[in-house]
């Protein structure tokens, strides 16, 4: 049996994983976010410098980071708009670990095409 | 099993004087700042999958990104705005989520000054960055190869 306190809210279950994942992941999006501003700026500096730069993302490793990146933002999203139906819904606290098991399901259905058709981009090169 | 433990509404309506690191009260800041996490965080949802969509999913993806396809959107006042709202909200919305979690983790006075600091300061150079680029980019450059620029710029 569990050796969870009564009465702890959040201990180790659905409230608080879905927390950590929504904190681990908004960093991650918010120091891409920095580094992605830097490379777009680029744009100003001269046509030559962006292709540069952004001819990097145009490989299988990078690929693969991006699948990650847009796993995070998915995630951030969909679990985003749990955290507004728990405060702003009625029912929202009542659900909230049911609500996270429909944030997984539905980012399972988004990131299923979006990773085929982004791999399959990044793994035939496009052309 | 203690999960059937029932979730009560918060009962206060301000933290009690013990647990405040800071002396006295900051008006609504707080609160303003907690509203605007939903606010922005919904059209975020809006804004950023639509430019993940854009530039990832539709034709050959992240292959067709290059100095034509970015002066190719930002001809265009819709992918302007669009872009600078992202720039906006995402960097307001993702500066306060790190600001939450500096107060929660760096416990002494002097490491959660200095923290947030650079956190502002770069904020400050990445908005001001982004919006400045958005606003002054030439899609057409003078004195760049013509092959790299979009079709619609004058031939030299």
């Amino acid at each position: 049996m569990s050796k969870t306190p009564a009465g702890t809210l959040y201990r180790g279950r659905e409230g608080m994983w879905s927390w950590v994942g929504h904190r681990v992941t908004g960093v991650a999006i918010f120091f891409f976010l920095l580094v992605h501003v830097l490379d777009t700026a680029l744009v100003r500096v001269s046509p030559e410098a962006y292709n540069v730069v952004i001819n990097t993302y145009k490989n299988p490793i990078m690929a693969i980071l991006e699948a990650g990146l847009v796993a995070a933002i998915v995630f951030h999203a969909f679990n985003g708009l749990r955290v507004i139906l728990v405060d702003f819904w009625k029912k929202g606290p009542k659900y909230q670990a049911q609500l996270l098991w429909g944030v997984v399901g539905l980012w399972v259905v988004v990131m299923v095409p979006f990773l085929i058709r982004h791999l399959t981009l990044a793994f035939t090169g496009g052309h | 099993m203690a999960a059937t433990t029932e979730i009560q509404a918060p009962r206060s309506g301000r933290v009690a004087p013990e647990y405040t690191r800071h002396g006295r009260s900051r008006g609504s800041f707080e609160m303003f700042a907690w509203l605007f996490m939903r606010v922005s965080g919904l059209v975020l949802v809006v804004l950023v999958f639509g430019h993940l969509f854009v530039n990832l999913m539709v034709g050959e993806g992240v292959h067709a990104i290059d100095f034509g396809f970015v002066a190719g959107k930002w001809a265009d006042p819709f992918w302007q705005v669009w872009d600078l709202a992202m720039l906006w909200l995402a960097m307001l919305h993702g500066t306060n989520g790190v600001r939450t979690i500096i107060n929660d983790y760096a416990e002494k006075d002097g490491t959660r000054f200095w923290l947030k600091a650079v956190l502002y300061a770069a904020t400050a150079v990445i908005i001001v960055l982004g919006t400045l680029v958005i606003f002054t980019f030439d899609p057409c450059p003078p004195n760049a190869a013509a092959e790299l620029l979009p079709a619609f710029c004058p031939a030299p």
